[in-house]
């Protein structure tokens, strides 16, 4: 996944709490903690919530597949359309969902994001997973665990946690989508993290 | 988008887009065990048809119901709009009922914009057809047809690629709402029709016109036929049934001149025979059913985009 050398890597603004080795590292313990919890892959599923949570879900089911031997279906899962926030913003471009061929029934599935914060987006990928099937048990996964919490939802695999204040905005970057593996914090109030 | 949608002219070519990438998402639903999403939950959707239209309404019905909105259908026939009441006092009804969205269609043209413009509802007003003047659903479903064709994997979706449309295009709503939103997505659109199936003033639309179908085939990407449509017709637009479909009609022949990857259409009802032979219409290239199945897609990314959420603008960046 890092394949390439830091050449001219995009400047992070704020301050970098995880770099990208502390992320490669958080992402394989998270992947070790997913084949413990379950006794092995069989019967997982890993979905990433847009947008940044997919190729978290995608890192994380390369490892296990490197552990076990054997691919883990892979998709996404997009939950704007379950926000309870809809009615209070412009209207959002949809982003893509997609299930793995055989389906969540009676599958473990493993909800992937990168920031957890107060809980609302897996309140919504919990209502959109259940319009897709029904799976035997839901589990979250999350790269950074802000805390502020506004409703009863925990995640199980944590890369971090990380303590912050409610005007702190907590940014994730990946290579995949941002060219650079990096969580900073930078204080600026219009925090608007999920 | 803006709140309204009345004319293709309205989406610029970002708003076209928006909706082209959204119903594309939003078509995938069709494969899901529950074919519905709670998007426009206690929003109400009035269909005012004061024009006969079996699937246009049944469309925007599906689509609508999938996105969890209440429907009303309200048709001229068996109401009190046969008993002499004003688009005006049925305007205050549906207001009155609070509705969030009227999709009307009107055998006049221009009846939308009064609608929308008039102050008499506050919901978004969308064209479903009126009179010869605009259908602009229709047309995005067209594109989004044809973008999953012949668009989607190349950066420029439908930039320059060249299309035909065929036939009765002075009565046509669709033919006008086509050209204009294929041309703001770049599109190089040729109208084909007998001069006096030609509207005044389409030298104004921006489009090529040729009298002769069998000059433009070879170059086309998509082949668009037209209904002819009799009832709107009150004198001689040709001698001969038979004539206008021997120099304007597809048939096997003439699909044989098209390019490998060129794809058929007809934005129905079809008339076998008369614009489009039985075996073209049923023949690989055609797209005909599948325009069906896409007009709800689009037809949802429609309403979710001017009805969700309280200003109808442009998401910028998703801070997620």
């Amino acid at each position: 996944m890092r394949a390439q050398p830091a050449a001219a890597e995009p400047a992070v603004p704020g301050r970098v709490v995880l770099n990208d080795s502390d992320i490669h590292r958080a992402l394989t313990r998270i992947s070790h903690e997913i084949l413990e919890r379950n006794k092995g892959a069989s019967d997982l599923v890993l979905l990433g919530i847009p947008r940044r949570g997919v190729p978290l879900a995608h890192r994380i089911g390369e490892r296990i597949e490197g552990v076990e031997g054997h691919p883990v279906p892979v998709g996404a899962l997009d939950i704007t359309m379950y926000r309870d926030d809809l009615r209070l913003k412009p209207a959002r471009t949809l982003m893509h969902t997609d299930i793995p061929a055989d389906g969540v029934d009676d599958k473990v599935v493993v909800l992937v994001d990168d920031v957890l914060f107060s809980g609302r987006t897996i309140r919504a990928a919990l209502d959109a997973l259940n319009d897709v099937g029904r799976p035997r048990a839901v589990q979250l996964a999350v790269l950074v665990d802000r805390g502020h919490r506004e409703l009863p939802i925990r995640a199980d695999f944590v890369g971090k946690n990380l303590p912050t204040s409610l005007v702190e905005r907590v940014s994730v970057r990946l290579e995949e989508t941002d060219e650079v593996d990096a969580v900073s914090i930078d204080g600026t109030p219009e925090g608007g993290d999920r | 988008m803006k709140r309204h949608l009345l004319s293709a002219a309205d989406l610029s070519r970002d708003d076209a887009e928006q909706v082209l990438v959204t119903a594309e998402e939003l078509r995938s639903l069709a494969d899901r065990p529950i074919k519905k999403l709670p998007a426009l939950r206690g929003r109400t959707v009035v269909n005012l048809f004061f024009e006969d239209s079996t699937r246009t309404r049944i469309s925007f019905e599906a689509a609508a119901k999938r996105l969890s909105a209440d429907v009303i259908n309200f048709a001229a026939k068996g109401s009190s709009l046969s008993k002499g009441e004003s688009l005006k006092d049925t305007a205050l009804t549906l207001e009155a009922m609070g509705a969030d969205a009227v999709v009307i269609r009107h055998g006049a043209s221009g009846a939308p914009h009064r609608l929308a413009h008039s102050g008499w509802v506050r919901s978004s007003v969308v064209n479903a057809g009126d009179g010869t003047h605009e259908h602009p659903t229709q047309a995005l479903l067209d594109a989004f047809t044809m973008w999953r064709h012949l668009g989607e994997s190349r950066p420029n979706g439908l930039e320059s690629r060249r299309v035909a449309i065929v036939g009765d295009v002075l009565h046509s709503r669709v033919a006008r709402s086509n050209a204009l939103l294929l041309r703001t997505l770049g599109a190089e659109v040729t109208l084909v029709a007998p001069p006096t199936l030609l509207p005044v003033g389409v030298e104004t639309w921006g489009v090529e016109t040729s009298y002769d179908l069998d000059a433009v085939l070879p170059k086309a990407d998509a082949v668009m036929m037209l209904r002819v449509q009799r009832e709107r017709m009150n004198g001689g637009f040709f001698p001969t049934a038979r004539e206008y479909s021997r120099r304007y009609g597809l048939d096997a022949r003439r699909m044989g001149t098209l390019q490998d990857h060129t794809i058929v259409m007809h934005p129905g009802p079809m008339v076998r025979g008369m614009e489009i032979t039985a075996d073209v219409a049923d023949s690989d290239r055609s797209v005909i059913v599948e325009q069906v199945t896409n007009g709800v897609a689009v037809r949802m990314a429609v309403l979710y985009l001017l009805l969700s959420g309280s200003e109808s603008t442009l998401t910028e960046e998703d801070p997620e």
